[in-house]
């Protein structure tokens, strides 16, 4: 809060500084209207709106300025299209309050719309129903901070999305709230930028959905109990470090969808409590390191068309099975993992134990045959047939293994 | 019935078997959490111990008890007693005394071992429970099979084959019939197979907390509303009681009409 008061602040003062005006928007005012501020506004003004409802909607910002909102201004754009449409540069957008974007089958209408800009700031913005919070089109060099969007999303074919980033680049998307919109975040041809300490849960289809967007980073963000999870598909080079995820259950639903996925770095998060924690098909040279696999049902599945993957030193624990795997190994690596199901022995005690394990046991090659013997999970029949399997193994792929299994799991 | 119960109870508690079955749970529960330290952990192995050992136990117990004290038991039918009571009454003191050495044994070493600040608090206590229906059933088992064949032989035999049969083989002909017609919908089937062996009930029951993420994997709608409401806790809790209940009718029919 004291934060956005320095900010707030400066930029106040900054405008007194260069000579800009600062125009009031009040319901009481000689300004009633953010659109009648925004139309009699020269580039470079400040337009102030205090508390107070305002019905307004396709508010055009066509010229630099920077709108800030007191703590109750509230924009209800009463189901009629969108709020904030900006074709200009260097725009700021402050501590609004904006609700009830219109729905449309035809159009992506959205609180705030930018479309070939650059240089935007928008922070500190509650969304109510948005059908869009953001839609940023062709946009570059902006950041997007500190808001908070409440969706009212039940369905996917008449919903949007909470952050929409198409064909842009460097964007900063950091510490937002998304809550039950469609996707919670969606980039799709966007390059070189960061989402960073967001948190987005509940919603309907992905918590973070990626389409051909390369070279980008998120961090420290956490995705809970989303439709299906975290999708990254069709993307290179992307960097995802110290995230959580978790709660996301259901027979479509993932920790993180890796699909098509080249060159993927993925460090130190943690994925908790998912159906399946990470879903690999056609993923190549991903390296995994250090993240926690605990209590989900599949910890990694990987489906046809993966290579080159390396999952080294990461701590598989209490997952009802820890890896699912179809067809050759492809030079796809397991090493220095710690399993909490390793029962193997470490007599030179240099921490790694002495016999490699078989990440792979034959009730999930069952499963995967038959999904319905799930039922039989942890029976004594299975345990069995587990052994005899890991003993002589016949059905699962042999040379499958981690050769240096830990231990003790890695801090 | 009281009375038979008490005397069966505390006649059970002073002798030596209740302490050498409440020792191992003890000792298993203390090297178990010794080995990993890890309360969460060392629940899910348990899991496997109990579901196979408790019923083995239950229904050795049973009909070792019903045959080694059957000159009391003819003493008894002597006084003017009801049948039921004699029977029920053992029954029950059998099963409460087999209970009490499962809870303490294995609840001391979780409690030293912090239990009380562990999220598997419920996880163990439910294992514990679902221990304790289990050693309710195979006991009332065991007293039927006892109650059936005067041969003792026969009678251990058979004990010893019930056990194996819902453990292993039933599980393995399941999973084989599953596996034979994976072509048509199993949901049901594999729904309705699980409940009519209360082991696999028990395995459900604690499934439900441990795996549930995994059980929601399968696309199915009866599945779906099966694992994803309460109907499944409800369903198995349900089944796992009458399943303690017609053995009990069935001990309270046969000894009311049996020759001693």
């Amino acid at each position: 809060m004291l934060h956005y008061a320095t900010f707030v602040f400066l930029i106040v003062f900054s405008t007194l500084l260069v000579g800009a005006n600062k125009i009031v928007v009040s319901p009481s005012g000689e300004y009633k209207t953010v659109k009648k501020a925004i139309e009699t506004a020269q580039p470079g003004d400040t337009v102030w709106v205090e508390n107070g409802t305002y019905p307004e909607y396709e508010i055009t910002v066509d010229k630099p300025v920077t709108i800030i909102g007191e703590e109750l201004a509230i924009i209800d754009a009463q189901k009629r299209g969108y709020i904030f449409n900006i074709t200009a540069d260097s725009v700021s957008i402050i501590g609004l309050t904006l609700n009830n974007v219109g729905v449309s089958f035809t159009k992506d209408y959205a609180a705030i719309h930018t479309h070939n800009v650059s240089n935007f700031w928008f922070e500190g913005i509650t969304f109510n129903n948005p059908f869009f919070a953001f839609h940023i089109e062709r946009s570059t060099n902006g950041t997007i901070k500190n808001n908070i969007i409440n969706g009212n999303a039940v369905l996917e074919h008449d919903s949007g999305n909470g952050i929409h980033l198409w064909h842009s680049s460097n964007i900063e998307i950091l510490s937002n709230k998304i809550f039950q919109m469609r996707d919670g975040i969606y980039f799709e041809f966007v390059k070189h930028s960061k989402v960073i300490g967001n948190e987005s849960k509940r919603n309907v289809r992905y918590g973070l959905h990626f389409m051909f967007s390369n070279d980008d980073e998120y961090k420290n963000n956490v995705f809970e109990n989303n439709g299906a999870g975290v999708a990254v598909m069709f993307s290179k080079k992307i960097f995802m470090r110290n995230n959580t995820f978790q709660l996301n259950w259901g027979s479509a639903s993932y920790g993180l969808l890796l699909k098509e996925i080249y060159d993927a770095d993925i460090r130190e998060n943690e994925f908790v409590q998912n159906t399946i924690g990470i879903n690999a098909e056609g993923s190549n040279r991903v390296s995994l390191e250090k993240n926690n696999f605990m209590n989900n049902g599949w910890a990694i599945k990987f489906l046809g068309g993966c290579y080159g993957n390396k999952f080294i030193e990461n701590n598989f624990m209490h997952n009802s099975f820890d890896v699912s795997y179809h067809g050759n190994i492809n030079g796809n690596l397991f090493d220095k993992n710690y399993w909490s199901e390793y029962v193997g022995y470490d007599l030179d005690k240099d921490g790694i134990g002495d016999v490699p394990f078989r990440p792979v046991k034959l009730f999930s090659y069952v499963v995967n045959q038959t999904p319905e013997t799930i039922v039989l999970l942890r029976s004594l029949f299975v345990d069995l047939i587990n052994f005899s399997e890991k003993v002589s193994p016949v059905f699962t792929p042999d040379n499958l293994r981690d050769n240096h299994p830990l231990m003790r799991p890695v801090k | 019935m009281i009375r038979i119960l008490k005397y069966s109870f505390f006649d059970l508690m002073r002798g030596r078997w209740s302490y050498i079955y409440a020792a191992f749970y003890f000792i298993l529960g203390y090297a178990l959490l010794f080995l990993n330290n890890d309360v969460s952990k060392a629940v899910i192995t348990l899991l496997n111990v109990i579901i196979s050992l408790t019923p083995l136990i239950g229904v050795i117990f049973g009909v070792m008890y019903y045959y080694n004290s059957r000159d009391f038991t003819e003493l008894l039918l002597a006084q003017p007693i009801k049948r039921t009571d004699i029977f029920l009454g053992q029954y029950l003191g059998l099963s409460l005394s087999l209970s009490l050495s499962l809870a303490a044994g294995l609840g001391i070493p979780f409690i030293v071992y912090g239990l009380f600040q562990s999220p598997a608090i419920f996880d163990f206590l439910s294992l514990l429970f679902t221990g304790a229906l289990l050693t309710f059933i195979f006991v009332a088992l065991g007293y039927n099979i006892a109650l059936s064949f005067e041969d003792k032989i026969r009678g251990f035999g058979l004990a010893i084959l019930t056990w194996l049969f819902l453990t292993i083989i039933y599980d393995g002909l399941f999973l084989i019939s599953m596996m034979i017609f994976r072509d048509y919908p199993l949901d049901k089937f594999a729904l309705g197979a699980a409940m009519f062996n209360p082991i696999d009930l028990s395995r459900i029951l604690i499934l439900l907390k441990l795996d549930i993420s995994a059980l929601l994997g399968y696309t199915g709608a009866v599945f779906e509303k099966f694992f994803g409401t309460n109907l499944g806790m409800t369903c198995a809790l349900g089944l796992l009681s009458l399943w303690v209940i017609l053995p009990v009718m069935r001990i309270i029919y046969k000894s009311g009409r049996k020759d001693f």
